[in-house]
């Protein structure tokens, strides 16, 4: 009997494992493998050793779009999460049709990025334009100038992921018993001093998945840049994905893209695991 | 006096603010449905010109787009892909957390094999994307079928963190009265845990499937040459083709975003629920 359940126990495991050893852990060896070559894509190749990753370092383009991608990601972060928590006590307050409310506000979130992202690229370029040469303002198009594109990209992250993380924290709001309330009002607890001693340090938990789903998602962006951008204007608004994809699947850089993938992994490895540390040492403080 | 004209505010402010703020989200639909309904004739380069209702409700954009974007083949391959990954994220992923689950409290191999397999949520699409365009070309899975199979591989962290997260609340009692009534390790889990489970497969399901009907990169990069489409990229494809008939590309998005809005409107309690759950989790 225990040797049935040994042996069930391990005809699940190793084909399934050996699933995701092939389509994973081996193609992710593959890219570290194809980081030390000159390889196009195509074609013979050499190896070249670690000068792929020296070259990382002094390629413009390569920093240029790490700079880029974690400005959006900061920004983005920042601006989702304040609108979040301000539209997640507004929808946990006593209102009228709170289900339709929550409903109709989460719907950004189940549309596809991309067309999402086709139909904000619509608006930018014909509709902003067109209210601002009304008010007599200059009237490009925010997405056509280097300085500006990115902001059209905040936003158009910032529609889709205020709904997912406003759905967090009224889950997170729903946790906090009402007597705290009750009892932080007789000692003078009340509006943004309610918020930022009572409410708030409940809610911790939800603001630290919160933080750690946004930066992830932001830092690996690539749809909204797809239909937005390309990367225009002047390479102002690549991405690291966008960059690698583009560069590396039908640029002939698919070695030097590979050297720039795995220094993305590490980052994104880093990043994750920095902000799990920090946000489980905030919570036991409590 | 004061009081009730207090309370008043704090019923009204909230709700005067979330009208506002409601609109930002329906703009762009509103958008959305005008431009997809004109015809080019009517777009004037003016604001009013392109808000406008239309002149005729005529369905003549969406049957022109229909046929451009070969709608009804990309949604067919966006519905056989969605519902494949999805059946077999229940079936393996649960499986594996389930014995995943049992075993890693005390068993090295199988908290090892728990911990690679979790951390693969690290590994950033980015990084697999080269190589593994490679590698289904040379396994002849450049199709719908490896784009399947690299699902069921790249949602396999997520979901047996879930589904072992999950095995923690099921009494390990239940499987043994079942082993004393002589039933198999295999058969206890299918006639007993997997229907426990079910609470977490609606939240694997609903996650997944979202997940997978709206991703466009891992299609773009393995069914790139195949000829086929999903519905998101037929709408990167007619992009560059037809990228300046707004009118039919609107029509096109549109068509785009209709099942996903009908199954929105239908499961939209089950959709909140395993949202909420799979994050929180």
């Amino acid at each position: 009997m225990k040797n049935d359940r040994q042996r069930t126990f391990l005809m699940i495991t190793i084909p399934i494992l050996a699933l995701f050893i092939c389509f994973n852990t081996i193609p992710l060896i593959r890219g570290v493998i194809y980081s030390f070559t000159n390889f196009k894509g195509f074609g013979s190749y050499n190896w070249v050793g670690f000068r792929n990753y020296i070259d990382l370092f002094s390629d413009g383009r390569v920093g240029k779009s790490y700079l880029f991608t974690f400005k959006l990601a900061i920004v983005t972060t920042v601006v989702v999460n304040v609108l979040s928590l301000v539209l997640a006590l507004a929808l946990n307050s006593k209102i009228r049709a709170k289900s339709f409310f929550r409903g109709a506000y989460f719907l950004p979130n189940i549309l596809g990025a991309l067309v999402v992202g086709y139909i904000f690229n619509y608006f930018f370029t014909y509709i902003l334009p067109a209210v601002a040469n009304m008010m007599g303002m200059n009237s490009t198009s925010i997405l056509s100038d280097p300085k500006s594109a990115w902001i059209g990209i905040v936003v158009v992250c910032a529609w889709q992921a205020i709904a997912m993380n406003t759905i967090i924290y009224i889950s997170g709001l729903q946790t906090v018993p009402e007597d705290v309330y009750e009892a932080g009002g007789l000692d003078g607890a009340t509006g943004w001093k309610q918020f930022k001693y009572l409410t708030f340090p409940l809610i911790i938990p939800f603001f630290s998945i919160n933080m750690v789903l946004c930066v992830k998602n932001f830092l690996m962006v690539f749809d909204q840049i797809m239909a937005l951008t390309k990367g225009g204007p002047a390479q102002s608004t690549e991405s690291i994905s966008y960059l690698i994809y583009n560069n590396g699947m039908s640029g002939g850089q698919f070695g030097f893209q590979s050297a720039n993938a795995v220094v993305f992994f590490i980052v994104i490895a880093c990043v994750s695991v920095a902000q799990m540390k920090f946000s489980s040492s905030k919570e036991e403080q409590l | 006096m004061t009081e009730t004209k207090k309370l008043k505010a704090s019923v009204y402010g909230p709700m005067v603010f979330l009208i506002l703020g409601l609109s930002t989200i329906i703009f762009p639909l509103y958008m959305t449905v005008m431009i997809a309904f004109k015809q080019p004739s009517e777009m004037t380069n003016s604001i009013s010109g392109i808000l406008s209702l239309p002149k005729t409700w005529s369905l003549a954009n969406f049957r022109e787009a229909m046929v451009v974007t070969d709608f009804w083949r990309s949604l067919g391959n966006s519905l056989l892909i969605t519902a494949c990954t999805v059946a077999l994220s229940l079936a393996l992923h649960s499986l594996m957390g389930y014995a995943l689950g049992r075993n890693k409290a005390h068993s090295k191999f199988y908290s090892f094999v728990y911990l690679f397999i979790v951390s693969g949520m690290f590994v950033p699409f980015a990084i697999l994307m080269m190589p593994l365009a490679k590698q289904t070309a040379e396994l002849h899975l450049a199709n719908w079928a490896g784009v399947i199979i690299l699902y069921v591989v790249f949602y396999m962290p997520m979901n047996i963190l879930l589904y072992s997260g999950y095995l923690v609340n099921i009494p390990i009692a239940l499987e043994e009265a079942a082993r004393v009534d002589g039933a198999s390790t295999w058969t206890t889990y299918w006639k007993i845990i997997f229907p426990i489970m079910k609470p977490m497969h609606a939240t694997v399901a609903v996650l997944t499937a979202l997940a997978v009907w709206n991703d466009v990169m891992t299609p773009l990069v393995i069914m790139a040459g195949s000829g086929k489409n999903t519905l998101p990229l037929a709408q990167l494809n007619f992009q560059s083709q037809f990228g300046t008939n707004y009118n039919l590309a609107f029509a096109s998005y549109l068509l785009s975003l209709v099942p996903i809005l009908i199954f929105y409107i239908v499961c939209q309690k089950q959709i909140l629920n395993g949202v909420v759950n799979g994050a929180v989790k």
